[in-house]
């Protein structure tokens, strides 16, 4: 099937009903999937505006462009915003909900109904927070440590709390229906080790969440419950524990960091069996790489606490499990790098997201081990370091294989394609602009520079200032996609079933898909990423 | 540190900072050579097997087991290794020497509050001498802070209702950041300050001079005074609550079987919570003092209570059989205070 004669399929999930109604109470995943789409941009903007004010606050050591008060409202709106409405939800919500059953051959998850509901529980979620912004901010930081955030803020707690422990519910919902859709609507012959990766990735996610999500939520709620009704549980007035909060805290809210890292992984195998059109390298050891850092991920949670005073020994094993964590991580890398060796590599766009986030998933990997580092950590713990290295994570990590996911699966989504080249430069002006903004916080950091300030010495100007300068590259490179791929629902071209020549059940439907996917089961008779020769129905 | 070039280094000042300072550029540099072997091999890849015929299929290779069980184990052992040597390092952080000079630290929104033994406070700033271990006990009076110093590479997290502790030993004189390193509120940024380190003979100097308020046992014992602490704490044994001479680093046996080790936690416990763990042979009758004395207060009790040491033969405590002391007739004789 060429491309230039592709023709528009006539029945797709996008133009089964054009009603407002339609979209608001779909039982579509494709549908759910894109209004998640709409949410989780429009809270990354929020949470981006944020981390601009914060960029422009720092530019100079006095803290003159906002009062410290705002200054930390910001921080913590940007906390929050970014990691519950964004970075936890973006890749399973939205790619995860789109591609989960047409990868395995399935019409719709386990439970559509649920499905829709999650989004509106996470949107409520998302009003209370919203709530708590507009009746006067939150100044707590995303971490609510107690007794601060019981006893000492003055700011709006109690509805940012309710709205974080109402958004928990919809990452549960969502864990629980990719679950139960994975175990029991493969379609026949797509066996657990056809699967593709991207899949397992979820499957490991949707085990943290459903394991997870239950102990931060009720922390939360003792947090908002001590406020209203003061417990004291928290609070060593009257014999409570400070330090408790942070261990329920952390015993979600490190594995999270599993939840948003790890769908991102499975972008990353995707993009790059397709970009290389080979099998992945030891699918084996990365199916279960994911699973081992799913569950070692949920014993490492004292990490955040070497200098709380917790006891030597706890430190002790919560730091050699923190490394062992880490070997499945640096497997993974080592397993994608091997899959490209003697492959046919294209020069797409994803390939460019994918790349970059090889380079900058090590450095957030590998700087881990400065902070898994007990002797190292007590003077890294709480400095720009550690926001360093997180954001290599999460924002060089997480964003950078959600968008590369975005743009491999664009033309699928919407049966456009987009211009590539222009992707390939944003995917380019990301990669600098992210490590102009990030490499000199490592530097700042070491130097001592505590997170969270809103005013600091002057001997760290200069590495500010070139943070800053590197945020606005970065915001070029993130607003660039905005325009170009929207461009592309009016002038792309038609895309065709698999433009990119891809193996994988997504790639044997029409583009858009039709509302149930596909016109018959699939019958899986292959092997995952297994390429025939040569690649049929695939020309330029 | 104060020099006009912005540094990209912090300056160590303290005989644990090298260490540190070692192991981070020995991770730096594994950072480094990983990042840029991965990152080469990713573009190198892309460019040898560059798409050049569209319909082109990569080789058909599955994996391999020999390379697999090596990228797993040789990270593994690496791994094991930097967490041994890190752990090492912890452990000299960790662990005070023996002997110590004391500084207590209380924190507050949004500042510091040092005191000496000797009797001198300051606030956000501190005196050190070079070349003496020097140990903070902290507290908080309201949420959790941090005590940073970063030229010294240790920090402690500051939590109210216990006793945290950090030590360092400082080698060079001069003046170096302090910062508060837990988010503590609206002017988290503003609780900074100074670490002054001094030369020996300028350090005794600096303690001479300036108001002797008298030490801060001396102070302590005030208190215990003003308080009415010694009309059942006598150090006769005839008293209602135990003797507190020689008592400081002893064990205790209490009411309900446990032993514990008196230390200034316990100390603090016993003065603000006196009745969650009672001295075995004495009754829950000391009344609470939450809310009548500071922080500050209870430190310089503390401070009295292990200056509180007697050569007199009288057995006044005997820690481990825990019986009543009550039944020893011995000669009044009051309580030793310096100065």
């Amino acid at each position: 099937m060429s491309s230039n004669t592709v023709a528009s399929p006539t029945s797709t999930y996008l133009n089964n009903g054009l009603t407002l109604k339609s979209w608001l109470l779909t039982k579509d995943h494709k549908r759910i999937a894109l209004l998640y789409l709409a949410a989780v941009s429009f809270f990354f903007l929020i949470g981006a505006l944020f981390a601009v004010l914060i960029r422009l606050e720092l530019v100079t050591p006095a803290g003159d462009l906002l009062t410290d008060e705002t200054y930390n409202k910001v921080f913590t709106m940007h906390g929050v915003m970014m990691v519950f409405f964004f970075l936890i939800p973006v890749v399973p919500a939205v790619l995860g909900n789109f591609l989960i059953p047409l990868m395995i051959g399935a019409k719709d998850l386990a439970f559509p109904k649920l499905n829709l509901l999650s989004f509106y529980v996470y949107m409520v979620g998302s009003l209370f927070t919203m709530w708590s912004i507009v009746s006067g901010g939150l100044d707590t930081g995303w971490t609510f440590y107690t007794p601060f955030s019981t006893v000492a803020s003055t700011s709006a707690v109690v509805p940012a709390a309710l709205g974080i422990f109402i958004n928990g519910f919809s990452g549960i919902l969502t864990g629980l229906n990719f679950m139960v859709t994975i175990h029991t609507m493969r379609a026949p012959g797509m066996t657990w080790f056809r699967l593709p990766l991207f899949v397992w990735a979820h499957y490991a996610t949707s085990l943290i969440q459903i394991l997870g999500t239950p102990v931060v939520a009720i922390t939360i709620v003792l947090v908002a419950a001590e406020r209203v009704f003061g417990f004291g549980l928290f609070n060593p007035a009257v014999g409570g524990d400070p330090v408790l909060f942070q261990h329920l805290f952390w015993f979600y809210s490190h594995p999270a960091v599993y939840i948003m890292i790890l769908p991102a992984m499975g972008i990353i195998s995707e993009i790059i069996a397709s970009s290389s059109r080979k099998q992945v390298f030891g699918y084996s050891f990365v199916a279960f790489a994911s699973i081992g850092i799913a569950v070692i991920g949920f014993l490492v949670w004292g990490h955040h606490m070497f200098v709380s005073g917790e006891s030597v020994y706890a430190a002790l094993v919560f730091s050699v499990l923190t490394f062992i964590v880490a070997v499945p991580s640096a497997v993974k890398v080592f397993n994608w790098t091997a899959t490209m060796y003697r492959g046919s590599v294209s020069w797409e766009s994803p390939m460019f997201f994918a790349a970059g986030f090889m380079g900058l998933f090590a450095v957030g990997g590998l700087t881990g081990l400065f902070l898994a580092s007990m002797g190292l950590d007590v003077h890294l713990t709480d400095t720009y370091f550690v926001v360093a290295h997180f954001h290599y994570v999460m924002v060089g990590g997480t964003i950078m294989g959600y968008l590369g996911g975005i743009h491999f699966w664009w033309p699928k989504i919407t049966g456009r394609k987009y211009n590539d080249i222009m992707a390939r430069v944003s995917a380019v002006i990301v990669f600098i602009g992210f490590n102009l903004t990030f490499l000199p916080q490592f530097v700042v950091g070491y130097l001592g520079m505590p997170r969270r300030y809103h005013a600091y010495p002057d001997e760290f100007q200069v590495l500010n200032v070139l943070s800053s300068a590197g945020a606005a590259v970065l915001a070029v490179g993130y607003m660039m996609p905005i325009f170009y791929l929207i461009a592309s629902l009016k002038t792309g071209e038609l895309a065709g079933d698999n433009p990119w020549g891809a193996v994988g059940l997504e790639w044997n439907t029409t583009s858009p898909p039709p509302t149930e996917n596909f016109k018959t089961t699939p019958v899986v008779t292959w092997e995952a990423y297994e390429y025939p020769t040569p690649v049929e129905g695939h020309v330029v | 540190m104060r020099s006009g070039t912005p540094p990209l280094f912090p300056e160590a000042a303290s005989t644990l900072a090298g260490r540190v300072d070692g192991l981070y550029l020995f991770l730096v540099g594994l950072t480094a050579v990983m990042t840029i072997f991965i990152f080469s091999m990713v573009i190198f890849f892309m460019i040898k097997y560059k798409r050049r015929d569209p319909n082109s299929i990569g080789a058909r290779i599955h994996g391999g087991m020999a390379l697999e069980i090596a990228w797993s184990v040789i990270p593994l052992f690496i791994c094991l290794g930097i967490f041994v040597w890190a752990t090492n390092i912890f452990f000299a952080i960790a662990r005070p020497p023996a002997e110590t000079m004391n500084i207590y630290v209380v924190g507050k929104q949004w500042m510091w509050k040092f005191q000496h033994l000797d009797g001198q406070r300051e606030i956000n700033e501190v005196h050190v001498p070079v070349g003496r271990p020097v140990k903070m006990i902290m507290t908080s009076e309201d949420v959790i802070h941090d005590l940073f110093f970063p030229n010294f590479r240790v920090k402690a997290d500051v939590v109210p209702g216990r006793y945290t502790s950090l030590w360092f030993e400082a080698t060079k004189a001069g003046e170096y950041h302090m910062f508060c390193a837990e988010y503590c509120g609206t002017q988290h940024s503003g609780m900074v300050g100074k670490v002054i380190v001094m030369e020996p003979d300028d350090y005794q100097a600096w303690l001479s001079g300036g108001l002797q308020e008298g030490s801060l046992a001396s102070a302590g014992g005030k208190l215990f005074q003003d308080l009415a602490c010694n009309t059942c704490h006598r150090p006769d044994a005839q008293g209602r609550g135990p003797v507190l001479q020689n008592l400081y680093g002893k064990q205790v046996s209490l009411q309900s079987g446990e032993n514990v080790v008196v230390d200034e936690a316990y100390l603090r416990e016993s003065i603000l919570m006196p009745s969650s763990k009672v001295t075995a042979g004495f009754q829950p009758v000391m009344p609470t003092f939450q809310g009548l004395v500071s922080e500050e207060g209870v430190l310089s009790l503390i401070e009295y209570v292990k200056s509180l040491k007697t050569d007199s033969p009288v057995q006044a405590v005997r820690p481990n059989t825990g019986g009543p002391a009550a039944n020893e007739a011995t000669p009044a004789q009051a309580p030793p205070t310096r100065n």
